[in-house]
């Protein structure tokens, strides 16, 4: 393994070359400390760290979506500047982004040549050529797919593998790609790294992000590994094991495991009957979807993105009213209540959006923690807020919930992902629920929080709560539920009573529709008929 | 880290004062530069606009007098604003007001204690109504905001220049003004040797009234979360449109209580002979205070005073009093510019961050040395 500085000197072999990049966001966050970063031509180079360690930016700057304030670039031993991402292009650098940057309404085609037209008697725009553009450059890499279907058909695989066609049809020579797998069922990420791969033969220079150590071992040739923002060191695969990465990424040796003890259900207090939705485009996304949720257990919602999930969360929390079927908490009919009135249940939310449904970044931590209760008679005097009492238990909850923060008058924005999610979590659970619908509770933030927040969820459940689970991480589902419901084209397509009982893999087949129970298994999920 | 923190939120908060003074500096160095071109005699011009409104007690009571009605209107901008709905219809609310404020005033046989409160009701909920329409346009319709706001002003000018013109003039006057208000509705003068009326307590409680009902009490709690993020604010139960069309309302109210104050307060009979501007100042005010009625007398003072201080060049020497619109024009530019000096304060929090990165480092291997 070299280190840090051997790894800063740039060698003759290496097609790519970072210098003493210095990144520091508009609220004061370092990002990236004085990282130097090197890839060699014709490899496959790992960019491994934890959500939070600076590899999403590191790419960033490299695609010309931010700038640096310190650092320079090299490309095959010439200094460039990358001010934005037509730039990069330019020099043959191209990135896919962890969320797609297509339009899901238009062709394959369409979304191939989209910055980069080609064009009819000058105004107008050449579709056929743009099938054909299509066509050649998937034929050359054998990467088949229709030109003419709407990307919002496709599944995730194959849009993911639109992105990668756009970038080689730019001319593209080296690849960026910001955790590919994230979205993936394991099947299609096998599908993914024959294609990676291929690539690699061909000559291609690809940057790997991710933070899964198997996928790293399998398909890398060399490691980078980030920590806080800095380059922990550089290492040829062969040189290291998992344990030895997982080691530099967390700085610790860490093993997430969740006692979760046996569940001990009670009575039912959600019920999903026969629940059907179809969305703005006329795509029927839910259907037939029943279930039971039974206090004092966790049930993980599986599936890969953009299979009713949203919807079902969306409706479930209010945001959307279902078209068919019923959901009942506790017993009451909720299609016709209110956001309040559900909530006035006891029931609490946290959406996979939190930016936008979850808190209010110009609002001080305080103001984000008292939302759901500030219009209660405990939470006033006279006409006026009882500033003291919130106060008080704003307090409580920032050092309950570890939130790393100026003290409860500092503004929400000033937090990292992880911190915030730590205020959504005091917040939702702080109001005795006996029922929380989170969804990705955990994306996108740190492995500390990630933890607590997980902990937090089974100590709630264990202290008879209902919770349901979205989440598009297995390894989540798997960890924290009790009972998991795989979703697949907008159906439950299985349900297993004892997560202990099942294997990823066979998840990964219901995920995919590959593999399908029984009506009477899934009918399983139902315990009141 | 909870160092850097504080850090960034004291270079912000510094920043967004200094962004502010920079402003009003930058618009005060145009004034002047303006007053120096096309005044003979610069000097005294320059000296009469800054000094000019603290040289006697008459001066500086029309500064106050001034500021009166802008307490209103800018508490009322900071209200409407603070739930995010950008309505400019103050302007048109303050107008008319006034005018529904003179259709009683002018009446007879009502006590002297009962008739002001009369007029000032019956402006507020006037007020209060017409607000409520670009809110419900909103709400109901999708319209725009700024749009619907802005047409009301027009037919609230032009249902007062017919009201005026055809019913309400007093043909002795001369001129489009309505009869001559009751002495029992008039508000009386605080101060014997200035023309402050009772008006300025008024105005007093009503910013007062609205910063707590902005910022401690739970109803401000819910307007300003759902201006600063409406899907956040119905995600936690709030009801939305609840908010905005309360919020709209309550401003349009205060509004028309000073369209009713200004009328009973400083004149004998309705004389406008078109929408006076105070809604506009109302605007920049609550910009300045940045939405928060605390604010807002100090802007409305300064705006008053800047205004007064206009007027004192333009009758003492010979600089125009259009003067005035520029300087304000230049002072909402550079305030409501939120990017203005991005680049310094980028800086700063670059410079923060760096320090606070080279402490912690400096604080590791101390430890570290200490351990070994």
């Amino acid at each position: 393994m070299s280190n840090a500085a051997q790894a800063a000197a740039p060698a003759a072999a290496d097609v790519l070359s970072m210098q003493h990049i210095t990144k520091i966001y508009g609220n004061g966050f370092m990002a990236n400390k004085d990282i130097c970063f090197s890839v060699r031509k014709g490899e496959i180079h790992g960019l491994v760290g934890e959500n939070g360690a600076g590899k999403s930016t590191l790419m960033k700057v490299l695609f010309g979506q931010e700038v640096p304030e310190q650092g320079r670039i090299f490309l095959e031993g010439k200094e460039i500047h990358i001010p934005n991402p037509l730039v990069a292009l330019d020099y043959g650098i191209g990135m896919v982004h962890q969320h797609f940057m297509l339009v899901p309404s238009l062709t394959v085609a369409e979304n191939m040549v989209l910055g980069a037209e080609p064009q009819k008697s000058r105004i107008l725009f050449d579709y056929k050529k743009a099938v054909r553009l299509t066509r050649e450059v998937a034929e050359k890499y054998n990467l088949p797919i229709n030109p003419d279907k709407r990307v919002i058909d496709l599944p995730v695989g194959y849009k993911q593998r639109v992105e990668i066609l756009k970038i080689l049809l730019r001319g593209c020579r080296i690849l960026l790609l910001d955790e590919p797998t994230a979205v993936l069922t394991p099947q299609e990420t096998i599908e993914l790294f024959a294609q990676l791969k291929n690539l690699k033969k061909e000559g291609f220079t690809i940057i790997f992000i991710s933070h899964k150590l198997n996928e790293i071992k399998e398909i890398c040739d060399r490691i980078t590994v980030l920590r806080d923002g800095q380059v922990v060191g550089t290492a040829d695969i062969d040189d290291v094991t998992e344990r030895d990465i997982s080691r530099m990424m967390v700085g610790r040796d860490v093993m997430m495991n969740i006692d979760r003890g046996a569940p001990a259900p009670r009575e039912s207090i959600l019920s999903v009957r026969d629940l059907g939705f179809t969305n703005m485009y006329g795509k029927k996304v839910l259907r037939d979807v029943s279930f039971d949720l039974r206090c004092g257990e966790i049930v993980g919602i599986a599936g890969v993105e953009g299979n009713g999930q949203s919807e079902l969360a969306a409706i479930l929390t209010g945001l959307s009213r279902q078209q068919e079927g019923t959901v009942r908490i506790n017993g009451k009919d909720a299609s016709k209540m209110s956001i309040r009135k559900v909530r006035e249940e006891q029931v609490s939310f946290i959406s996979e959006d939190r930016m936008v449904y979850d808190l209010v970044r110009e609002g001080t931590i305080e103001e984000n923690l008292v939302s759901d209760r500030f219009y209660k008679k405990e939470y006033k005097k006279g006409l006026l807020m009882d500033r003291k009492k919130m106060d008080r238990e704003a307090e409580e909850l920032i050092e309950g919930y570890l939130v790393a923060c100026d003290g409860k008058d500092a503004y929400m924005r000033t937090l990292s992902g992880g911190n915030m999610q730590k205020v959504i979590t005091a917040r939702e659970c702080s109001s005795s629920p006996r029922l929380l619908i989170a969804s990705q509770p955990t994306r996108g933030i740190d492995v500390g929080a990630t933890e607590f927040i997980r902990k937090r969820l089974v100590e709630l459940r264990s202290q008879g709560a209902a919770i349901l689970l979205f989440s598009a991480d297995l390894a989540e589902i798997m960890q924290v539920s009790d009972r998991i419901l795989v979703f697949h084209g907008g159906r439950i397509v299985a349900h297993i009573p004892r997560t202990e009982e099942i294997d990823e893999t066979i998840l990964g087949e219901y995920m995919l529709g590959i593999r399908n129970q029984s009506e009477e298994e899934i009918g399983g999920a139902v315990f009141e008929r | 880290m909870r160092g850097k923190i504080k850090d960034v939120e004291v270079i912000e908060r510094l920043f967004s004062v200094i962004r502010t003074l920079v402003g009003v500096g930058i618009a005060l160095v145009i004034a002047l530069i303006l007053i120096a071109a096309v005044s003979d005699n610069p000097v005294e011009a320059l000296m009469g606009f800054l000094t000019g409104p603290l040289t006697s007690l008459s001066r500086l009571g029309n500064v106050v007098e001034k500021a009166i009605p802008l307490f209103f209107t800018g508490t009322a901008v900071c209200i409407v604003f603070s739930c995010g709905q950008i309505s400019l219809c103050i302007e048109g609310i303050f107008y008319i007001t006034g005018i529904a404020c003179a259709a009683i005033a002018t009446q007879t046989g009502l006590a002297a204690g009962v008739h002001p409160l009369l007029c000032i009701l019956a402006a507020g909920t006037l007020g209060a109504l017409i607000c409520a329409v670009p809110a419900l346009m909103y709400i109901k319709f999708d319209t725009m905001t700024v749009v619907s706001s802005l047409m009301i002003n027009f037919i609230c000018l032009h249902i007062g220049k017919y009201l005026m013109h055809y019913v309400m003039r007093d043909p002795k006057a001369g001129f489009d003004a309505s009869y001559k208000f009751q002495a029992t509705a008039r508000l009386s003068k605080l101060f014997s040797k200035t023309n402050i009326h009772l008006g300025l307590i008024i105005a007093i409680v009503v910013v007062v009234i609205g910063y707590l009902a902005l910022y401690k009490s739970p109803w401000g709690y819910g307007v300003r979360m759902t201006g600063l993020n409406a899907s956040f604010a119905k995600f936690q139960g709030m009801g939305v449109p609840a908010m905005i069309l309360s919020a709209s309302m309550a401003g349009g109210f205060l509004a028309g209580m000073g369209g009713a104050v200004e009328q009973l307060g400083m004149y004998k009979r309705f004389s406008y002979e078109g929408l006076s501007g105070h809604g506009w100042d109302g605007i920049m005010i609550a910009v300045i205070a940045q939405n928060n009625p605390k604010l807002v007398p100090f802007a409305a003072l300064f705006v008053a005073y800047i205004s007064t201080g206009a007027d004192v060049v333009n009758r003492t020497c010979d600089v125009p009093i259009e003067i005035i619109s520029i300087v304000q024009a230049v002072i909402i530019m550079f305030v409501a510019a939120e990017r203005f000096l991005e680049g310094w304060k980028q800086r700063k929090i670059v410079q923060a961050s760096q320090q606070a990165e080279l402490e912690k480092r400096a604080a590791e291997n101390k430890e570290g040395a200490r351990e070994r």
